[in-house]
């Protein structure tokens, strides 16, 4: 019990610790990728410390949307965190809680509430911004639905732990069903995550911002929330990625304290290789016009089609 | 119907899922070399599927033919192309469409579909391997009759013809593994002649009038003296 109780807290400890790890070793692998030094992969942390320490502005004509928005992106990813296998093997106390789609449900409240906030303050560029990302969501959401389907017809389940399980199985790893499941999920994890070749992250030009302009109005303690919750919206995704899907190997097994410590490092590990493969990915694509976003996603959701017909019509 | 070992059998059907990924990848990818890649992405994944029934079912003769295949289709046909079809053909990003991307990738997975079922109600034929390649080999003929069809320009048809071969080779090395090493080698050399005779066709027809795009060949015209 007490094995647990720690668990639960090293878990969610883990994703807010280590979001900003995770952001700023992208960014520094980018950098050098392209031959540039780049800033320490401690950046992150440094910018959300002088972030909570300035103060804040908001416009008077903001509603209450406006402040309430920054906690409710920060706080969602939180709660994903105890539904999904991020450090142990076994199912800890929240895990019947909510399955895959409760999950995402919750991180697209976070996504509703950003967009709310940016129409909420008339500034000219966040209403814009909230569409784009609106239009992107509702093009990944039947891609969303339909992954997890697979899944739950793959391995009986959507409860991420149970389908943990059941990919361990190497039988089943091989199966042409879940090389396109994963292929779709990363090109959602792509589209979600505001990722290169749907949106570009360290772009500055307000007309071509689709995520980053929903925060262009924060400052302060709510922009500081509203980045670490970006951050850590991107680690948790992967955390599903890498844990549930590709590699559901190498979490805690027991309810020792050393064993689910020693967890952590293994999955930054995994994270850090999937950041490899993100990287690759943002240097060898460019961005693609807004129109084309359709296709892009429109390719992710017949392969998650074909997965779910291979998955069903077994060989 | 024979077998092969479960951990083989899930080795070939990771190689089928590439090879389905990259049909639909030839048909939906808007750049002529991406078009190019995703082709030699598909052999490599022919290759390795032939290669894992001949050592499940100890056919030796497929290895020769998964040699030949491995010279053939990803090194020397893409090296051909490059030589012969003016480069200017390769550089460009967006390759003319009958159909939108969204729909056309639409109607292929329909097309899956239907493979998939069609595979479902064929008898299975004697001496053939219980594997996955069947249906994903009816999938990828279907995928590379639909590309061929629905694209305007010479060479990502032509890639649509091979990838035609690959699938129904795919397909086949599946439901008689045991043909005879003659037939089966066959099929490569004939893909080479098909390439080097295209491609020189669409060299002249680039030279002549400027253009590889199909849907610009409308009017006839007349041959003037040079």
């Amino acid at each position: 019990m007490a094995g647990k109780i720690f668990a639960n807290l090293l878990q969610v400890a883990f994703v807010l610790g280590g979001a900003p790890l995770v952001a700023g070793v992208l960014a520094r692998l980018k950098e050098i990728v392209q031959s540039r030094r780049g800033p320490s992969i401690f950046q992150p942390y440094r910018d959300l410390r002088k972030l909570f320490n300035k103060d804040e502005v908001v416009s008077e004509n903001a509603s209450w949307i406006f402040r309430a928005t920054p906690y409710v992106v920060f706080v969602a990813p939180v709660f994903v965190t105890t539904l999904i296998p991020v450090l142990t093997n076994y199912p800890l106390f929240f895990a019947f809680m909510g399955d895959m789609l409760g999950g995402g449900f919750v991180l697209a409240l976070g996504g509703f509430f950003a967009a709310l906030a940016a129409v909420d303050t008339a500034n000219p560029y966040g209403p814009m911004g909230a569409s784009r990302t609106r239009m992107v969501g509702f093009l990944a959401e039947p891609v969303f639905m339909v992954v997890f389907f697979t899944v739950s017809f793959i391995a009986g389940s959507t409860i991420p732990y149970i389908v943990q399980q059941h990919w361990l199985m190497v039988s089943e790893f091989f199966a042409p069903s879940h090389l396109l499941l994963v292929v779709a999920f990363v090109m959602l994890i792509l589209a979600e995550a505001g990722r290169i070749p749907v949106d570009n992250p360290g772009g500055h030009f307000e007309l071509a911002m689709i995520d980053e302009s929903k925060s262009l109005e924060y400052s302060g303690t709510g922009m500081a929330l509203m980045k670490w919750g970006g951050q850590m919206k991107l680690l948790v995704l992967i955390c599903i990625l890498i844990n549930v899907l590709v590699t559901p190997w190498g979490l805690a097994g027991g309810q020792r304290m050393t064993a689910v410590l020693l967890a952590a490092p293994l999955v930054l590990f995994k994270a850090g290789l999937f950041l490899l493969v993100l990287v690759a990915i943002e240097s060898s694509l460019a961005k693609l016009r807004l129109f084309r976003v359709s296709e892009f996603l429109g390719a992710a959701f017949v392969t998650s089609v074909v997965a779910m017909v291979s998955a069903l019509l077994r060989f | 119907m024979g077998s092969f070992a479960p951990a083989l059998a899930s080795l070939n059907g990771l190689a089928a899922g590439v090879f389905l990924l990259s049909a639909f990848g030839l048909l939906a990818t808007r750049q002529m070399q991406g078009c190019l890649r995703f082709f030699r992405l598909q052999s490599l994944a022919l290759v390795a599927s032939i290669v894992l029934i001949a050592i499940g079912m100890q056919v030796p003769d497929l290895l020769v033919v998964a040699f030949l295949d491995l010279a053939i289709k990803p090194l020397l046909i893409p090296w051909l192309l490059r030589r012969q079809v003016p480069g200017e053909v390769f550089q460009r990003r967006e390759i003319d469409q009958v159909l939108n991307i969204p729909s056309s990738l639409l109607i292929a997975l329909v097309l899956t579909l239907v493979a998939y079922f069609l595979a479902e109600i064929l008898p299975p034929a004697s001496g053939a391997v219980d594997s996955i390649n069947v249906p994903i080999g009816l999938a990828g003929l279907l995928l590379g009759v639909f590309t061929l069809a629905v694209r305007r320009e010479a060479v990502p048809q032509l890639i649509g013809i091979f990838a035609i071969e690959n699938a129904s080779l795919l397909a086949g090395v599946a439901i008689a593994p045991r043909l005879p090493l003659v037939a089966e080698m066959a099929f490569p050399f004939d893909m080479l002649i098909v390439a080097l005779v295209i491609g020189i066709l669409t060299r002249i027809t680039h030279e002549r009038v400027g253009t590889t795009e199909v849907g610009a060949l409308r009017s006839l015209r007349e041959e003037t003296s040079r």
